[in-house]
């Protein structure tokens, strides 16, 4: 990837910010999306939650449920692949996916290496649960971050968790003095540039972004105001009672996501959340896979 | 200067950052309440379909495009220029339709058609530009003043009080696109 395609790639994802963006199964539900207001679509044969239910390997989707997703709507669309299968992101690359994410979600096909993303065009966003990860996904080639949440649970207590100690350890190398980054470095694991890149700006060097766990407008709006800058949901939409107008509020509290009155209304009569499962009951920690 | 950026969703702090470093203070727009005593708006990047659906839903519509029409210096980049557009070749959806030209979105493919050029700008000279899945301009009518063109293609218009853009002048660091948009205010 030049430098030129980076900057693309990471523009694309600036563009995104402020919005929602949507796990989705068939083209039916993309267009839902798409007119509830999704900023982009993430095809995929099974959401999160189902994935958990099914068990198995769950791999990157059959191209052709792809493209008739990117056929059915106008906004960009993303897919994902397993951790370190770069044949698949290069499959998902040939259909001319926008974004791919390399996500915990799927079985991870290598437990060592990542996926190579600078030897792509396609832009990739990555899941990190601190800024070592981030930075590392950041190295090898990624043009935005995610939180990793916990997938499929309908849970934020893991997302939260991940946003606050990215924040406090921003916060921290911002704090530090100039002969104390390389050691920073060292500790994190990463260059030392990227780490000099934070200290300067307070921030990662490409958009962050919440996901795992949201479920409701309210979940969004906490995300959002612990300094996310857009939201992913994936399971909480189409696994509740109404996904259409739960969609609907989800975006309207992501744009005005400190206007608690606002919010009020948006939560009232959305139907049945997701049902969710807590950290404690569920058997297969995601968040864990990729360091 | 007060300029308004619409906030709804989308690049709208890179247009902040811009504006700030001129000397304006920048209001962002994400409700009705938030649209008083303008003397410019800014209309970022984005997906223009969530922007147009949120200008409607957040009740902030009617009064823009009054604003608009009545004359209010606007500058539109990629999705505000889709929001801008009175006609779009490849969707029967409108947004204010202030601007007599037709737009095709979308009108480079999907990620990997992005890309990033530097070309002539009236009044200015050569810029860079970005383009990221972007919009380009079919039709104009005959008095909309053509400000840029790539590849045969019109990407830069001004019509009275409103310019429309296919790429990201608030991505790169020439603000010479902000300071004219700024001197015409």
């Amino acid at each position: 990837m030049s430098n030129e395609q980076y900057s693309l790639n990471k523009g694309l994802a600036q563009m995104l910010k402020g919005g929602v963006i949507m796990d989705v199964t068939t083209p039916e539900q993309a267009r839902i999306a798409e007119k509830a207001g999704a900023c982009a679509v993430m095809a995929l044969e099974r959401i999160p939650a189902d994935i958990r239910a099914a068990g198995g390997v769950s791999r990157m989707s059959d191209p052709k449920m792809i493209k008739s997703i990117q056929n059915a709507v106008s906004i960009p669309v993303m897919a994902k692949c397993r951790i370190g299968h770069f044949a698949e992101a290069q499959i998902l690359e040939a259909i001319e996916i926008d974004y791919i994410d390399e996500s915990e979600v799927l079985s991870p096909a290598d437990d060592v290496y990542h996926i190579n993303k600078r030897d792509f065009k396609v832009p990739f966003v990555c899941g990190a649960r601190d800024l070592g990860e981030a930075l590392r996904r950041i190295n090898e080639g990624a043009s935005m971050i995610r939180t990793k949440g916990e997938p499929g649970t309908g849970d934020i207590v893991q997302a939260v968790r991940h946003m606050r100690k990215m924040n406090a350890e921003i916060a921290k190398v911002s704090a530090l003095r100039e002969d104390e980054l390389f050691e920073e470095a060292k500790r994190l694991q990463v260059p030392y540039e990227l780490v000099k890149y934070v200290h300067e700006n307070k921030k990662l060097p490409v958009v962050n972004f919440a996901a795992g766990g949201v479920a409701t407008p309210a979940d969004a709006a906490l995300m959002m105001q612990l300094g996310a800058e857009g939201v992913f949901v994936g399971s909480g939409i189409f696994k509740s009672g109404d996904p259409e107008k739960r969609a609907n509020a989800i975006v309207k509290a992501v744009t005005n996501y400190t206007d608690a009155k606002l919010i009020a209304e948006l939560s009232e009569d959305l139907g049945e959340a997701m049902v969710g499962i807590n950290e404690n009951e569920i058997k297969l920690i995601m968040e864990e896979r990729g360091q | 200067m007060r300029i308004g950026v619409l906030a709804v969703q989308g690049a709208f702090i890179e247009h902040e950052k811009v504006m700030q470093s001129l000397g304006c203070d920048c209001v962002e727009l994400r409700q009705k309440s938030d649209i008083v005593s303008l003397d410019g708006l800014i209309l970022p990047g984005g997906e223009s379909t969530v922007q147009n659906k949120l200008l409607h839903e957040l009740d902030m519509f009617d009064a823009l495009k009054d604003m608009i029409k009545g004359g209010v210096r606007t500058l539109a980049t990629c999705a505000g220029l889709i929001l801008l557009a009175e006609k779009i070749s490849n969707d029967e959806k409108r947004a204010f339709a202030t601007l007599p030209v037709t737009v095709k979105r979308n009108a480079y493919g999907r990620q990997l058609g992005s890309f990033r050029t530097r070309s002539d700008f009236k009044g200015i000279g050569d810029v860079d530009m970005t383009f990221i899945r972007a919009p380009y301009i079919e039709k104009v009518s005959a008095d909309v003043k053509i400000l840029s063109v790539v590849d045969q293609k019109i990407v830069g218009v001004e019509y009275k009080n409103q310019i429309g853009l296919s790429f990201h002048p608030e991505l790169d660091k020439d603000d010479s696109i902000h300071r004219y948009f700024l001197n015409h205010t």
